[in-house]
């Protein structure tokens, strides 16, 4: 171990350390390419505001020296675009999960696609419930093995980037913890876009799913995505059979379009000439 | 008939695949997820002939039994806390469309602050539903008044959903011998289910649910609270029928040396079994104490607990639940509906450990009370 403390320490709970999270888990990786995002997108640390639900990844902000909410199962977007339209001037980052986001949450994660609300989603996908022990969730590839699918889920999953970018988003990607820098860049664009942004990480969870589908160790899972990763670009060249089990990287959405919160600023000046009702909470102060 | 050692989870997922449901709609939640694993193996393994439906939320699995209830089958689920949380909305729905759902809720306390940790705050809040709540004290509890749920609610008189509810953690993760009924018996107890009703079915078609303006609502709702009435005398005549076949003894309330007791502690859950111990002790020490379980929490046994607590002095309620602002929940029931003296003590909230010292501490506070409720446990400012 070198001597040298991580850059990233400062923006870390260390009261809290070590985390919860078990070994070869993919999220500390991910925490620090967000971590590393933030600084390339030059943010103000202080102005950021984390939200999360139930499950591992919605750990995070527990450890991340920042204001946070920590909120009930699927439901961190609606609690962050209250946050947000409160005061739009925060930056707002939700982190989640394939459960959290597309199971019990999927409804508000396409109505925040939808209205393109500026918020910043990173959805940390191992394709299982982490938090109760590996039963099937809505990304666990057809054929899977989980605690509640003992033969394989019969199920076909939910293709999340793609779900998003259809829903609305002007920013959805897809990237896996294999390739760090995609991962880095893609929060940084995810953090500049002015609009709703959406970071899937397809990340390993060997202590339930590597364990249940003979990924056993971390290093079996991060090879299994190495072996299976495609990049968008390539999609048109590869067959439907050569494209099947595949992890499709990339970037799903990437356009420009109105902002939910820009909207109702601009409704409200163009109908009663008022201040729109962004930090209506904060008037008193200023 | 078998004994094996396991879980309450395990015991409750024993009792589902013995009365053999056609729909398991059912979402994982901690402590609860091991009954969703066992009962999707015993489907996936053919030991139950059941839809199993991994569900998107709690909200759509108690959304599923209702339509597979409706349908006119028998279904099972089971869930906790934030997940009872989330199906709020569809279990008033099921008493009121009289869908005879069992469902089990392994207690665990509720979000803010999170905690996965035992007290019955989830189900306490979903009291005024219409299902019917049966408080189990163990494993084998758990698995007997999950069979007796289907006969209960099942019951042309009565027609209303059931809750088994079992302490998180401290039933649903910790190991004793159980009692595994076979299937003759739990058939010859529980046939299976020919709604008399035609649940909708299309050739005599009906509408469950629909709206019913105030010339109807009223009257709608007037008739849950006569099955939830009748009910009391089907449990009891339940409770024979299973005590015939299987020997083992329940009623609506259980009366552990009440009847020379002075001070009369009343409870529910698995808390009943360390009150008990304590009773023990404290009586070969001369003191006049029992224990009142309420086993049956809806139907609220107003009679039952007159005739317990006749002879005693005052009353002490023990509850893992708060109605900010009143007390606990069975204490304001008790408060209702019982004239004696009482006291009422919330205990254990967030899985805060109620250990003999806690029961002993509520019993002096109650032969020398200071206010009518008192919070025992909580740490003292310095701690």
């Amino acid at each position: 171990m070198p001597d040298e403390k991580s850059p990233f320490l400062k923006y870390l709970r260390e009261d809290r350390l070590p985390t919860i999270f078990c070994p070869g888990c993919g999220i500390g990786t991910i925490i620090n390419s967000f971590l590393k995002g933030v600084n390339e997108a030059e943010l103000d640390f202080d102005n950021l505001a984390l939200v999360s639900g139930i499950g591992c990844s919605s750990r995070i902000p527990g450890y991340i020296q920042s204001d946070s909410l920590h909120t009930t199962h699927g439901r961190a977007i609606s609690f962050a675009t209250g946050l947000k339209v409160s005061n739009s001037d925060l930056d707002v980052v939700v982190f989640t999960g394939d459960g959290d986001a597309a199971s019990i949450g999927g409804n508000h994660l396409i109505h925040a696609a939808r209205r393109n609300i500026n918020l910043t989603v990173i959805c940390i996908n191992n394709n299982i419930y982490g938090m109760t022990g590996g039963q099937i969730s809505p990304t666990s590839p057809k054929g899977s093995f989980g605690s509640t699918a003992p033969y394989g889920t019969t199920d076909n999953p939910f293709n999340l980037a793609e779900l998003v970018a259809t829903a609305g988003a002007s920013y959805s990607a897809r990237w896996t913890t294999l390739k760090i820098h995609h991962v880095v860049r893609s929060i940084k664009d995810a953090l500049k876009n002015p609009g709703f942004s959406f970071v899937e990480v397809i990340s390993q969870c060997p202590t339930y799913f590597g364990r249940k589908n003979k990924l056993r160790s971390p290093v079996d899972m991060i090879s299994y995505m190495k072996n299976n990763t495609v990049f968008k670009a390539q999609v048109p060249s590869l067959s439907r059979k050569e494209l099947e089990g595949k992890i499709i990287v990339g970037e799903f959405a990437n356009t420009k379009k109105p902002e939910f919160v820009e909207n109702i600023k601009e409704l409200s000046k163009s109908k009663s000439d008022s201040e729109p009702i962004q930090n209506s909470a904060y008037l008193e102060e200023f | 008939m078998t004994k094996e050692v396991m879980t309450a989870n395990k015991a409750v997922a024993e009792a589902a695949r013995l009365v053999k449901p056609k729909v398991i709609p059912v979402f994982p939640i901690t402590p609860q997820t091991s009954i969703s694993e066992y009962l999707a193996q015993y489907v996936a393994d053919g030991d139950i002939d059941a839809k199993y439906v991994k569900v998107e939320s709690e909200h759509s699995a108690i959304s599923a039994a209702v339509g597979a209830s409706g349908a006119g089958v028998r279904v099972f689920t089971a869930t906790s806390s934030q997940g009872l949380m989330l199906m709020h909305e569809i279990i008033f729905a099921a008493a009121g469309m009289r869908v005879p759902i069992v469902m089990a809720n392994a207690n665990r306390a509720i979000s803010a602050p999170l905690s996965i940790w035992n007290d019955q705050q989830d189900s306490i809040a979903q009291r005024d539903a219409g299902w019917l709540q049966t408080y189990v004290e163990d494993a084998q509890d758990a698995l007997d008044s999950t069979l007796m749920a289907y006969k209960i609610s099942e019951n042309d008189d009565v027609l209303l959903p059931s809750m088994v509810c079992l302490d998180g953690f401290i039933l649903t993760h910790t190991v004793e011998p159980v009692d595994i009924p076979n299937q003759e018996d739990v058939n010859k107890f529980l046939p299976s289910y020919n709604p008399k009703h035609s649940f909708l079915d299309p050739k005599e078609p009906m509408t469950l649910g629909a709206l019913a303006d105030p010339g109807y609502y009223f009257e709608a709702r007037h008739a849950i609270e006569i099955g939830m009435e009748k009910s009391i005398d089907v449990i009891k005549k339940t409770c024979k029928e299973f005590e015939e076949i299987f020997g083992r003894k329940y009623d609506l309330v259980e009366n552990y040396k009440c009847d020379d007791a002075e001070i009369v502690l009343v409870a529910m859950g698995s808390v009943c079994s360390t009150i008990k111990a304590v009773i023990d002790e404290l009586r070969e020490e001369g003191e006049k104490i029992g224990l009142l379980k309420i086993r049956v929490y809806r139907p609220f046994p107003v009679d039952e607990i007159n005739d317990a607590i006749k002879n005693c002095k005052k009353l002490s309620i023990l509850d893992k639940n708060i109605t900010f602002g009143i007390g606990g929940a069975l204490y304001s029931d008790i408060k209702a509906k019982i004239n004696k003296e009482t006291y009422g003590f919330i205990i254990g909230l967030g899985g805060r450990d109620i250990t003999p010292d806690t029961i002993k501490e509520v019993y002096e506070k109650t032969k020398n009370p200071e206010k009518d409720v008192t919070w025992v446990g909580l740490k003292k400012e310095d701690d």
